[in-house]
């Protein structure tokens, strides 16, 4: 999956010029916590997060209304020295960009100009998509051996029980290092046919994989 | 008025996939010769099933599946034609008259609707429907016309009452909860195993409803291995906070038993016992809001030896008033049925004890179902604090 697959294009920006109350208002309005700056030829020149704001204005438990903050224009508070990330990227990368920079979002550039943005939020989407049940669906795990050819003979018990399988992930195994744990998601309510025949060739069905809990 | 009706047509046992196929409404004549074999039913309680009309049907499914469902039971279509409709499939095989057979298990509950809401009993139970998974325009997890989302539609539209659905299938009740999704006049409620293994999938707490409806959906996933307590505590807590907080005019409760630890397709470690308490509150909190107005159906189950019969049998005993028995099983019954029974039936209402060994995570099981409550209701519980 690459960014432009699931970057957000429809940005919201602001100038340098603009004051941290537009910032404010704007962040409410559209229910983001990230605003890029750009500058009149739409050149990227620096990002405002809800953190940088609130951080600049004055505490709501304070009495004196200190107002002409409000009125500060952006520039003095923005960060300059932005990563920025490219629609061709691959999301993977985006993902270990945020772990390692800890950050929670990317401009998305490309041509000089800004295209969209992704952030954790976007990514936590990917996640659920590819980790969720999207049609009715039963899930297998299968402890299986760090050899060639392992997942075939698995998805060839599979097509025999003529099972269509929506989405499969592998983990590694916490607990042997010599092994994998795959999560079969299969549109089927009766996944006991299946079961039973992995069982009777020798794979470890983990149904359900409670650790600590063997059926 | 009649206190209750037992709605039942042998051809319903036309329902039937295969010999092997988990799903087998065999299950009814079990039930029933339990309960008569106790003095509990009578031929006077039953009333036949109808037949439901297409028009019925077309409340809740699309005409363009209704008609692949017709032609593929008398063998007109192919596979590759049925499957993408979720007919053909391991779960959903074909059979001959698949459409006639599923409109006798719909017709069932429709009978069952219009006695009570016709005032003409107070209770009423079709324990041949129950099939929740069944969608709009597909067949799903042994289910091909959807009797309770039909029921609900019909109730809507020919009486306009509110309808509170109760779901305590061991799997999510997804076909109801999605009929009615959008929809702020029915309120789902489903209590199931959690979707992480288990088919559908879904019903986790943040399906609440959308739109207008937002608000109506209620699910209560449990940690797979939770037993009796754990599962009886949740399930009486929010059951009575939502049926107070969506006051309906009837409930429809939905019967699946196989939250049991016999089960074969499902990983909860319930007993006999929930099966005692689960009519006992809906039929309490009928007469508490609903001037008495209960129908129920049947459902999942498929240990129909050990555990079905006995825990259909307590629905009916309860909707009568009748004392849930104790001790031994009528001796006919058990000689009958243990000649074609695969498995040695249990001989008394309730389980032997232990019924398994303890499981080790029992606490944190316990822990995580009652924090999953909190973060379920909370919905309900801010608006009542807020004082909306």
């Amino acid at each position: 999956m690459i960014v432009e697959q699931i970057m957000e294009k429809e940005v919201y920006t602001l100038t340098p010029k603009d004051t941290l109350n537009d910032a404010l208002k704007l962040m409410r309005e559209k229910n983001i916590r990230h605003i890029p700056i750009v500058d009149e030829e739409e050149n990227i020149v620096g990002l405002i997060t809800s953190h940088d704001v609130k951080n600049a204005l004055p505490s709501c438990l304070k009495e004196e209304n200190n107002s002409a903050i409000y009125d500060t224009p952006i520039e003095q508070f923005m960060v300059k020295d932005i990563i920025v990330g490219h629609p061709l990227d691959f999301v993977e990368d985006v993902a270990l960009t945020f772990y390692e920079s800890k950050i929670s979002c990317l401009p998305i550039v490309s041509g000089g100009k800004l295209v969209g943005i992704v952030t954790t939020t976007d990514l936590l989407t990917a996640y659920i998509e590819l980790t969720g049940a999207h049609q009715p669906s039963s899930k297998i795990d299968i402890r299986l051996k760090d050899k060639v050819g392992t997942l075939a003979d698995v998805l060839t018990l599979f097509k025999k029980h003529h099972a269509n399988v929506l989405s499969i992930l592998v983990f590694p195994d916490t607990e042997n290092e010599n092994s994998r744990i795959i999560s079969i998601r299969v549109r089927m309510m009766n996944p006991l046919p299946i079961i039973k025949d992995l069982r009777n060739n020798d794979f470890e069905v983990l149904w359900p994989n409670l650790p600590g809990v063997n059926l | 008025m009649k206190n209750a009706v037992f709605v039942y047509s042998p051809d319903q046992l036309s329902y039937k996939f295969s010999e092997s196929h988990p799903f087998n409404h065999k299950r009814l004549i079990l039930t029933m010769d339990l309960l008569k074999n106790i003095g509990a039913l009578s031929d006077e309680d039953i009333v036949p099933a109808r037949v439901a009309t297409e028009e019925e049907i077309a409340l809740v499914h699309d005409p363009s599946y209704i008609d692949i469902v017709k032609k593929a039971g008398q063998g007109l279509l192919t596979p590759e034609q049925t499957e993408p409709y979720g007919i053909g499939t391991e779960d959903t095989p074909l059979f001959p008259n698949m459409h006639e057979a599923s409109c006798l298990l719909v017709g069932g509950t429709l009978q069952a609707v219009d006695y009570v809401m016709q005032g003409k009993s107070r209770h009423a139970l079709n324990l041949g429907g129950g099939l929740h998974h069944g969608f709009r325009g597909r067949a799903s997890g042994f289910c091909i016309y959807n009797d309770s989302s039909i029921a609900i539609r019909y109730i809507q539209e020919k009486y306009h009452a509110r309808v509170l659905y109760v779901d305590t299938d061991a799997h999510h009740g997804d076909g109801v909860q999605w009929t009615f999704y959008d929809d702020p006049s029915v309120c789902t409620f489903s209590i199931h195993e959690t979707g992480r293994y288990l088919f559908p999938g879904t019903g986790n707490i943040s399906e609440r409803g959308n739109g207008q409806g937002y608000g109506t959906s209620f699910n209560f996933p449990l940690e797979a291995f939770t037993e009796d307590d754990s599962f009886l505590l949740i399930y009486e807590q929010a059951l009575r906070e939502v049926i107070d907080y969506f006051k309906p005019d009837v409930l429809f409760t939905q019967n699946g038993a196989d939250a049991h630890y016999f089960d074969p397709l499902t990983h909860l470690n319930a007993s006999m016992k929930i099966y005692r308490e689960i009519p006992k509150l809906a039929h309490e909190l009928a007469h508490e809001y609903c001037d008495g107005r209960w129908i129920a159906v049947g459902g999942g189950g498929y240990d129909m030896w050990r555990v079905v019969p006995r825990a259909w049998s307590m629905i009916w005993l309860e909707m009568n008033d009748l004392p849930i028995p104790t001790g031994k099983l009528p001796e006919e019954w058990l000689d009958k049925w243990q000649k074609e029974a695969p498995v040695p039936l249990i001989p008394t209402w309730e389980d032997p004890n232990p019924l398994f060994e303890p499981i080790p995570r029992k606490a944190e099981i316990e822990e995580k179902n009652a924090q999953m409550l909190t973060k379920a209701l909370n919905i309900i519980r801010s608006e009542k604090n807020s004082g909306l």
